[in-house]
């Protein structure tokens, strides 16, 4: 038992600290702390800029570019991205698809996409929920069948995030409608979203944005050597896939970094005479809010610190519960911050209200998501349920 | 940051669980150690002091062990794990604190080395009616003639008030016309003009009302300014050492929730068929290991010294909140069994109220932090 990092874990996190918020550019992480909705263009400046640097992909194999890191070093590597506003990089690529291939992929697929990938020369998103199967997974419908060389695709994805930046799909399909369990007969595919039968179709989102798309499949003809690992196992390469998905999503930094800008506008805005962040019930909220992250925080540190033969620790799902509680509770207590100024959303540059104010209820309302993706929090608590308790 | 312990310290917490699960194996042997004066096995006091956990913290020249806060973290872990009502916290942790902390050599030789052999139990009257977790006294105030020490007026509740062989008093230092300074004293359990009226309390732990009219005491330590921060820091410790002990009952609380779910049939099938039964039982659990993590720092920040009273706050506000989730969701997923005394879970929430009112409870501590939330941007916990 001890407190303090390490010496060579202090000067690891100073090493980070000073590299994002020096070689990040500032007008990018400017959008990030604004919750402005990033371009594809800087997405893909910011992925570079890390990939140059060795600091994109540092949790995968060494020969594709992994650092060897220990489960705390990657943790402080996050945690610090997220407090000084760099955008992490593209989940679909770093955390899913690029740990999938670099694990159960051919020599070729690790070749020909692992440093593309890396790059964010290829941007991927994410073929897996359907309008039938959401928490559900496993009842997906699209069917993939094996036609010469080649799989035809058939049937429709949703809440495909971002997938108009897409240049690559991964996609869960069926390829035996006949397997006794239905988890049994699903594949991963993998092909361009250029190919003839892709469509895409944007949705709109409350806060106005359009980052999930649904897409449709028509008669897609996907080459056979596209298909990860072994034919029926695409369930496994999921929950892998997933597993990786989970880690990271407790956003403890960048909860963090709303709590800063909430106590900053606090000071701004007047209320009974006062400025609001004299407040005594303001203040209250903001000292219970910060307690809860540092329990968080401290509960992350324990989970990697345990986590480092591979297998998480039981309380991994505590991480994806309480950080997404938390992210939106930051995100309603600068809702509340704004107060009327929450209300004009959309001003074009015609106003007043400063840009935090006018986000602010857009991003509230976008921030619902977070208890919903990943494994909704019912998800994880039938996993505490289930897993820990055994219920 | 280093979160396990090293495998000294998991033989400790062997041999303590060890020994108070052969003294409270059920809790109907609880009940009845409660049901009588002191309120505490006294043969279970003398196990705890041979097996050296009664001296633990103090210094191995006073008579401990010299081990840290970790250890009696675990202590204090497996004591509220069974329930078990031997008061470790109140005597070692903070009436032994405190002479550690301020006592003089002879002072420290004398009471501490008893304390750790199991021959002097020593109580904290600090608490006042009318007032609530103040670090400085009023209604006793200390007197002056000729060298000599008396202290006049009553404390209540004092923990082990009636029990105690010595008493450790904070009291009220007045020259007229001037601010009080409040200042620790000793005062002997058979002390003239001392009288302790004992009561049982809901979680069959003991305090006492104690009066002072004139009573000899000794002034403890040498130093002669205000000693509220003293006061202040070993509190701070007791309440990390308290979070401990809650940690300890909150988990037993949810495993035998745990284990009523699924062996408990209703409608034919068993509690844990029901969702809404599960997702509670779940949420108890992230309750608990928020608060883990964070009584576990807190501990690490006294070990390292840090800001002991500011990580005590932190670990009290944290560890209210889910003792008050964890204490009234036990009683509420057993069913009418929960709220009875001859089953155990209810009485896990009774010691989970009390640790929540003796030293501060959650809105008192959420106050205090509130009022520091404009001195940082951030929390950082690896840099306390």
């Amino acid at each position: 038992m001890r407190l303090q990092l390490s010496p060579e874990d202090q000067s690891f996190r100073d090493e980070m600290r000073t590299f994002f918020t020096t070689q990040v550019p500032e007008s990018i992480r400017e959008a990030v702390a604004a919750h402005r909705e990033l371009t594809k263009e800087q997405f893909v400046e910011a992925q570079r800029v890390l990939n140059a640097a060795g600091l994109a992909v540092p949790h995968w194999p060494v020969e594709w570019g992994g650092r060897d890191w220990t489960p705390l070093q990657r943790h402080i590597w996050r945690e610090e991205m997220q407090l000084a506003g760099v955008p992490e990089p593209l989940a679909f690529n770093a955390s899913m698809i690029g740990p999938v291939i670099a694990t159960f992929g051919s020599q070729e697929q690790k070749e020909r996409f692992l440093p593309a990938t890396a790059n964010l020369d290829i941007w991927w998103c994410q073929g897996f929920s359907e309008p039938d199967a959401g928490s559900d997974l496993a009842s997906l419908r699209t069917t993939a069948v094996r036609d010469g060389d080649d799989w035809v695709v058939n049937g429709q994805k949703t809440w495909t995030t971002l997938g108009q930046h897409a240049d690559w799909i991964f996609c869960l399909v069926r390829t035996d409608p006949t397997a006794e369990k239905r988890q049994r007969g699903i594949s991963l595919l993998l092909f361009p979203m250029d190919t003839p039968g892709v469509t895409l179709r944007p949705i709109e989102l409350l806060d106005g944005g359009f980052e999930v798309n649904e897409v449709f499949f028509e008669d897609v003809r996907v080459p056979a050597e596209n298909l990860v690992g072994e034919e029926n196992r695409g369930w496994d390469y999921a929950k892998f896939l997933l597993g990786n998905e989970r880690v990271g999503i407790a956003r403890i930094g960048s909860t963090k970094r709303m709590l800063v800008d909430a106590k900053e506008h606090a000071r701004q805005i007047t209320s009974g005479g006062v400025p609001l962040s004299e407040d005594p019930y303001f203040r209250a909220r903001i000292a219970e809010l910060e307690n809860e992250l540092l329990a968080l925080e401290l509960t992350a540190l324990r989970v990697v610190a345990n986590s480092a033969g591979g297998k998480p620790h039981p309380a991994s799902s505590v991480l994806k519960l309480r950080g997404s509680e938390l992210q939106q509770a930051a995100t309603e207590l600068l809702v509340d911050v704004a107060g009327p100024l929450s209300v004009p959303s959309f001003t074009g540059g015609e106003s007043d209200v400063p840009e935090w104010a006018q986000v602010s209820a857009p991003s509230y309302l976008n921030y619902r998501k977070v208890s919903i993706y990943g494994g909704s929090n019912e998800v994880q608590r039938t996993i505490i349920a289930g897993s820990i308790l055994g219920l | 940051m280093e979160f396990s312990y090293d495998d000294e310290q998991n033989g400790l917490r062997e041999a303590v669980s060890g020994l108070l699960a052969r003294a409270y194996s059920d809790s109907e042997q609880r009940r009845r150690v409660v049901a009588t004066d002191p309120g505490f096995d006294e043969k279970t006091w003398s196990r705890l002091a041979e097996m050296g956990l009664l001296g633990l913290p103090f210094a191995e020249a006073d008579g401990g062990m010299g081990a840290g806060p970790v250890e009696v973290s675990i202590v204090a872990e497996e004591i509220g794990r069974v329930l078990a009502p031997e008061p470790f916290v109140e005597a070692v942790v903070l009436a032994g604190g405190l002479v550690s902390d301020l006592g003089s050599d002879a002072q420290r030789a004398e009471v501490l080395g008893a304390l750790a052999e199991g021959t002097l139990l020593p109580a904290f009257a600090h608490a006042e009616v009318g007032t609530r977790w103040e670090p400085s006294a009023r209604a006793v105030t200390a007197t002056e003639d000729g060298g000599s020490w008396t202290l006049t007026g009553v404390k209540e509740p004092v923990p082990n008030g009636a029990r105690a062989d010595l008493l450790v008093v904070s009291a009220v230092v007045a020259p007229a016309g001037a601010p009080g300074a409040t200042r620790l004293f000793l005062v002997q359990g058979d002390a003239a003009g001392l009288t302790r009226t004992g009561h049982r309390n809901h979680d069959g732990s003991r305090s006492a009302r104690v009066e002072f009219a004139g009573t000899p005491a000794q002034p403890l330590g040498e130093a002669t300014g205000d000693q509220s921060a003293a006061i202040e820091k070993a509190q701070a410790r007791a309440r990390v050492a308290y979070g401990h002990e809650a940690l300890g009952a909150m988990e037993t609380a949810l495993t035998t929730t745990a284990e009523y779910l699924k062996t408990r049939k209703q409608f034919g099938v068993p509690l844990s068929k029901f969702q809404a039964l599960t997702f509670r039982a779940a949420d108890m659990y992230v309750s608990l290991e928020l608060a883990r993590s964070t009584v576990m720092w807190a501990t690490l920040v006294v070990d390292a010294d840090g800001d002991v009273v500011a990580a005590a706050d932190r670990a009290r506000l944290q560890v209210s909140r889910a003792g008050r989730h964890i204490g009234k969701e036990a009683i509420q997923l057993h069913g009418g069994i929960g709220v009875t005394a001859e089953y155990s879970v209810g009485h896990y929430t009774s010691r989970l109220t009390a640790l929540d009112h003796l030293l501060g409870d959650g809105d008192w501590a959420l106050a205090r932090l509130a009022g520091t939330v404009g001195e940082h941007e951030t929390v950082d916990p690896l840099r306390s």
